[in-house]
């Protein structure tokens, strides 16, 4: 099951007004999508899917993962190109977490490039509404970091 | 071999080089901007990175992004393509530094002559004529005196220039201020640097360039010349190889100066000499060396048989030149057309917008080294050329009436492009009989309004 086939399926969700999609391929692959503030469910839902190494490009957006943030909420979209960090160091905790209020100016994640790690930080205030980047995962300009409230 | 390369440019060139990676079995990764998301080189190429919007500053000249795209793919090496950051010192130093290999020669050979100005002092050094000339002048009062000294006209040129860009003719000295402003203004705007310098202007002298290239077990060669006279505002439309101009005696007098040159400076990979040569064909002066593929390089590879591209990449992974190219012989006649999204009957206008029909010449001896494909939209943020049109044919007779019949099969619908004017000038007895200067289009252009 690749990205591209989800997002087509949650377009057709969306244009039908559905709310609720359950498939299981031949293959064995769950894939279960909620339209609704269930984010934590869905994640797992999607990561259970296999996506296929043949992907011709690092996803340039992660949004179809979360069809009810689509209409609310804004994105903080990655300024450079690099690997993304939601922690300073593997023991540390995250910068930020699903829920929190951030401040403009507060670090939010880092994303590390050509040995330096570059602290990324909010440019308005709100709350945390979706990770949507993966931690430890590279990132291109333009990725979706995090929904913001 | 590498295993992956990452290809730092877009558009035509970069698909020409993804290709050749695919033919050696290396992966590419390419890099785009916002703006070429729906580039056929984004599509084709084995992996992708989004480093930025549109305007190139903002992306393709974005040194920190596109080694952080090589990083996250594991790319080994970089192929520069032709403009943006090809010729740029501190990017080739920056590539050695992150242990990445820069596909072109080291960032000293780059330094010496990508910059217009120490590369004539280089030329001079190993008995390259050169134009009579100045150095870096920053003051424009001293520079109008060096330029009564050399004698009007002179030329203005930006040391970091390329591509017709930051230079301008001055016939006057009443006029030399403002050029000389104008001149500097173009060139930090392009390529982040003002600096400009002065050369005599040999009038009405063909464009006559030699395509070098050297591996790293003591191969030196040139591979024959390309003529590329045929220029508008100092940027070529049409190229040829060999040169109508060209004899068997002032090739090897040329050839022989080149390759002198590249080994003297210990120059790596590909790279193209320019020159200019006298009407008569007796004298010929070195103007500047361009450290780089060139866009025409099609024309060199058709007659003599080879693949440049695969050559740059085989040399930067340290392997000897191929048999094929150390015994090259020329064979036939082949002329490109560069054809751009302009109106040539609007001042050249640039002609962006979305092509909904596209359908390229083919048959014998035809080449199409393009991007772009029934429904792309051309965005306006780069330079305006979409395709090279390149034909070769036994001899150049055939060659014009081939170039003729394949520009009039090519269907763009949706923009305006160059191509009717190259037409007109295919056309014209100076082409035919191969007497055209670096003025010619010009003068041409003039006749016309007059008209």
């Amino acid at each position: 099951m690749e990205l591209d086939q989800i997002r087509k399926i949650v377009e057709l969700m969306q244009e039908h007004e559905l709310s609720y999609f359950d498939m299981t391929t031949a293959d064995g692959v769950h894939l279960r999508l909620k339209k609704g503030a269930d984010l934590e469910t869905l994640r797992n839902a999607l990561s259970a899917a296999q996506f296929s190494p043949q992907a011709a490009a690092i996803p340039a957006a992660a949004a179809p993962v979360a069809p009810t943030a689509v209409a609310s909420g804004s994105e903080i979209t990655s300024p450079m190109v690099g690997t993304f960090y939601r922690k300073a160091s593997p023991d540390a905790a995250e910068f930020v977490k699903v829920g929190d209020a951030v401040s403009v100016g507060q670090t939010l994640c880092i994303i590390e490039a050509m040995k330096v790690m570059n602290e990324i930080k909010a440019e308005k205030s709100g709350v945390i509404i979706a990770a949507v980047a993966q931690d430890g995962h590279p990132v291109q300009f333009g990725d979706v970091l995090f929904r913001i409230s | 071999m590498f295993e992956r390369v990452l290809v730092a440019n877009r558009g035509e060139i970069a698909l020409r080089i993804i290709r050749a990676c695919r033919e050696l079995g290396v992966e590419s990764i390419a890099v785009y901007s916002e703006a070429d998301v729906d580039s056929m080189h984004v599509q084709l190429a084995d992996q992708a990175v989004c480093i930025g919007r549109g305007p190139s500053k903002e992306s393709y000249l974005k040194i920190d992004r596109i080694i952080a795209a090589c990083e996250i793919t594991g790319a080994q090496a970089i192929h520069p393509g032709y403009g943006f950051l090809s010729e740029n010192a501190r990017f080739a130093e920056i590539c050695t530094s992150s242990g990445i290999k820069f596909i072109g020669p080291s960032a000293k050979v780059i330094s010496m002559m990508g910059d217009k100005a120490t590369a004539r002092a280089n030329a001079t050094a190993n008995g390259v004529p050169i134009t009579p000339g100045s150095d870096i002048i920053i003051d424009a009062d001293e520079a109008l005196a060096k330029a009564r000294e050399i004698g009007f006209p002179v030329m203005i040129k930006a040391t970091a220039g390329g591509g017709g860009r930051g230079m301008r003719p001055c016939f006057r000295a009443e006029d030399f201020h403002a050029l000389f402003v104008a001149a500097s203004n173009e060139a930090m705007a392009c390529f982040g640097n003002g600096e400009c310098y002065l050369e005599k202007l040999v009038l009405n002298p063909h464009h006559i360039e030699f395509q070098i290239i050297a591996d790293t077990h003591g191969n030196f060669l040139h591979l024959g010349e390309r003529d590329c006279s045929m220029q508008r505002r100092n940027q070529k439309i049409i190229e040829e190889c060999p040169s109508p101009l060209m004899t068997p005696a002032l090739r090897k007098r040329m050839g022989e100066a080149s390759v002198n040159l590249i080994q003297a400076i210990g120059y790596e990979n590909a790279g193209t000499i320019e020159y200019l040569v006298d009407a008569a064909g007796e004298n010929f002066y070195f103007m500047e060396m361009n450290t780089r593929i060139q866009v025409e390089h099609p024309v060199t590879e058709e007659v003599m048989g080879c693949e440049l591209i695969k050559e740059q990449i085989r040399i930067a992974a340290g392997m000897p030149l191929s048999e094929h190219v150390l015994n090259a012989q020329p064979r036939g006649h082949s002329i490109e057309c560069r054809i751009n999204a302009e109106d040539p009957y609007n001042n050249f206008t640039p002609s962006p917008g979305k092509i909904d029909l596209w359908y390229a010449p083919g048959g014998k001896g035809v080449r199409v080294d393009t991007h772009v494909y029934s429904g792309y939209t051309v965005p306006p943020y780069y330079d305006s050329m979409i395709a090279k049109l390149i034909v070769t044919a036994a001899t150049r007779e055939i060659a014009i009436a081939r170039m003729k019949r394949a520009l009039s099969e090519f269907m763009i619908r949706g923009i305006k492009t160059t191509i009717p004017f190259q037409l007109e000038i295919l056309n014209h007895p100076d082409f035919v009989s191969g007497d055209y200067d670096i003025g010619w289009v010009g003068r041409y252009l003039e006749e016309k309004e007059k008209a």
